[in-house]
């Protein structure tokens, strides 16, 4: 007798004939999850892909370890809007009751994935780095208080879970490829009745000029510790010693310090330079996973406590205001 | 126009944060509390869509006692009226449970609006908003940076942030949920004649019974999440700390930078 094997899904996300590369992060996590919960390595996860016109792009996704790509194809689901993605999923999760549904935690499925647990009558567990299987079920990993501080969470009572994994906490060349292209099928849902529930107008870039952040070799990015915008001399004086570039954190873009295409983290730029210096940024997970792939991290902050030290590999406790002078005159000595 | 606000009262998260005795939350002993930050943005954005459109604001939080100084704080700066989800039973629920017994009291008056922060600064679920909205059956749009009444009153332009700087722009017919990002306005500060005259405005307290909620329905009771435990992260190898005076300090960083790092 097998125990009832877990059903896992993973929904993904794409965009204009594009896999957002989060989806590949979420196929590693359902593809760990479902070996957890099941038989070992036997048990794969199923993908659904929803949109219009994306037959190529379900065969790309077949060639992963998968037990089956469900493809929701039609017009109303070309553009995304919550309704018509709400409606779609709704009584395909409902139909087939997976035990857990996996997202890419992006700001287009924190936009509909609460909607559709509220719809589905699911559980809802936002933003996982990771989990673990304890002696009574597993326990899972995710950040709180802006990343000051891990929480771990256990699911109670039955039913379906939806589940999102952070950018960046499962590595999306670890999805493993299957030894045959899985079948692809499409959703088994009546999409005849789905709309859109919103009107998209159109997108627009943030702010004018752009300044390509990524080709930097060495950023130097300042967060709110710096303290305003006539205060960013000793910044611009070490970014020059350093032949760095100047990055922010948002609460500098939000204040009007700096212009919005100099911001690093989620909404702005991601960035792995050589070398990041972060002064006077606390480390908000929403910065954190916008430069966590630097090769070397160097941060200053006042607050021993802030969650930046936890991904830098020199940190310096102290007021920016003494410790970036000091740096930018060894610097500059150092380099005769 | 009638506009809810919804607002949450959270730790202060610049404050030192300290893990309770059971392991399970923070110390709240001595722990200050402010309002949640993109809920100050939710609020000023509901103040001047009332002020232009000749309508007002109500406030709406879930909490304990202490959420009352944050409802007299959204008095102060020009709510007119608050409705505070005070019984234990709402405590310590997951964005559904909170998102339910939000809905159930915004559903007992008439609003045309519903706006709150995106995300909470100390859970962080950033899924409430959406969740009154499913409950209620209206429209709702997460992350928006920009709101603009079309001229029939029916419907509105909002802008929702996407990844990578960029935005896109969507029309909501209304009633709608509109979950508003930090940074989209100023919020304003309270003035001393606002202060006095929120002293005499009415918060008004509900149960779930006064909701039509059973006690299981919402807080701990009616979620599928539970915190076990709080920690401070994982810390990976963790950073060298660099000691000594800023001179010092620097001087260690520049040759290890130089020696072990090789970046510069």
């Amino acid at each position: 007798m097998s125990e009832k094997m877990a059903k896992v899904w993973v929904v993904l996300q794409q965009r204009e004939g594009q896999i957002a590369r989060m989806s590949w992060e979420a196929i590693a996590a359902a593809q760990k999850l479902a070996g957890e919960l099941g038989d070992g390595a036997g048990a794969k996860p199923e993908a659904v892909l929803l949109g219009a016109g994306i037959g190529d792009l379900a065969a790309e996704v077949a060639k992963r370890d998968l037990a089956a790509v469900h493809v929701a194809d039609a017009e109303p689901l070309r553009t995304y809007t919550p309704g018509a993605y709400v409606a779609a999923l709704t009584p395909a999760i409902r139909e087939a009751k997976p035990d857990f549904v996996v997202f890419p935690h992006s700001y287009q499925s924190v936009d509909y994935v609460p909607r559709l647990a509220q719809a589905v009558g699911a559980g809802l567990l936002p933003e996982v780095t990771g989990f673990s299987a304890g002696a009574d079920g597993l326990v899972w990993k995710r950040p709180i208080l802006g990343g000051k501080m891990q929480a771990q969470v256990k699911v109670k009572g039955a039913g379906t879970v939806l589940v999102s994994v952070q950018s960046g906490a499962f590595q999306a060349d670890t999805a493993t490829l299957g030894s045959s292209p899985a079948p692809v099928q499409p959703l088994a849902a009546d999409l005849s009745g789905v709309k859109p529930d919103r009107e998209v107008l159109g997108v627009e870039q943030v702010g004018g000029e752009k300044i390509d952040l990524t080709k930097a070799d060495i950023i130097v990015a300042v967060g709110r510790g710096v303290g305003g915008a006539d205060k960013m001399g000793v910044i611009e004086e070490l970014a020059k010693a350093l032949g760095a570039e100047i990055g922010a954190s948002r609460p500098v873009i939000d204040n009007g310090w700096l212009p919005r295409d100099r911001q690093i983290g989620s909404s702005g730029q991601t960035v792995a330079p050589k070398l990041y210096l972060a002064a006077g940024i606390s480390g908000a997970i929403q910065h954190l996973v916008g430069m966590k792939g630097s090769t070397t991290i160097v941060a200053i902050n006042k607050d021993p406590g802030a969650p930046i030290f936890t991904v830098a590999d020199y940190g310096i406790v102290g007021d920016l205001h003494e410790v970036v002078p000091a740096l930018t005159a060894a610097i500059k000595e150092a380099k005769g | 126009m009638r506009i809810a606000v919804c607002i949450k009262q959270v730790p202060d998260t610049e404050a030192r944060l300290r893990v309770s005795r059971d392991g399970r939350w923070l110390d709240e002993e001595d722990l200050p509390f402010v309002i949640n930050e993109s809920d100050e943005y939710a609020l000023e954005e509901g103040l001047a869509l009332a002020e232009k459109t000749g309508g007002e604001v109500v406030l709406v939080s879930l909490g304990p006692e202490r959420v009352r100084e944050a409802l007299r704080k959204g008095l102060a700066v020009g709510a007119a009226r608050a409705v505070h989800l005070k019984d234990p039973a709402f405590l310590g629920g997951d964005a559904l449970a909170t998102g339910r017994a939000l809905a159930a009291a915004i559903r007992r008056e008439s609003f045309d609006l519903v706006l709150t922060g995106s995300q909470s600064d100390d859970v962080g679920y950033a899924g409430t908003g959406s969740v009154v909205a499913g409950e209620l059956g209206w429209p709702h749009v997460w992350l928006v940076m920009g709101v603009a009444l079309d001229e029939s009153g029916k419907s509105a332009r909002v802008t929702r942030e996407m990844e990578s700087g960029m935005n896109e722009i969507v029309r909501v017919q209304l009633p709608a949920v509109l979950e508003i990002q930090a940074g989209i306005n100023h919020p304003r500060y309270a003035s001393l004649k606002g202060i006095m005259a929120a002293k005499k405005k009415e918060i008004a307290e509900a149960a779930p019974a006064d909701l039509g909620l059973e006690p299981g329905q919402v807080g701990a009771a009616g979620s599928r999440l539970e915190i076990v435990s709080v920690a401070l992260p994982d810390s990976g190898a963790g950073a060298q700390m660099l000691e000594g005076d800023p001179q010092k300090q620097a001087a260690t960083l520049v040759q290890k930078l130089r020696t072990e790092a090789r970046v510069l």
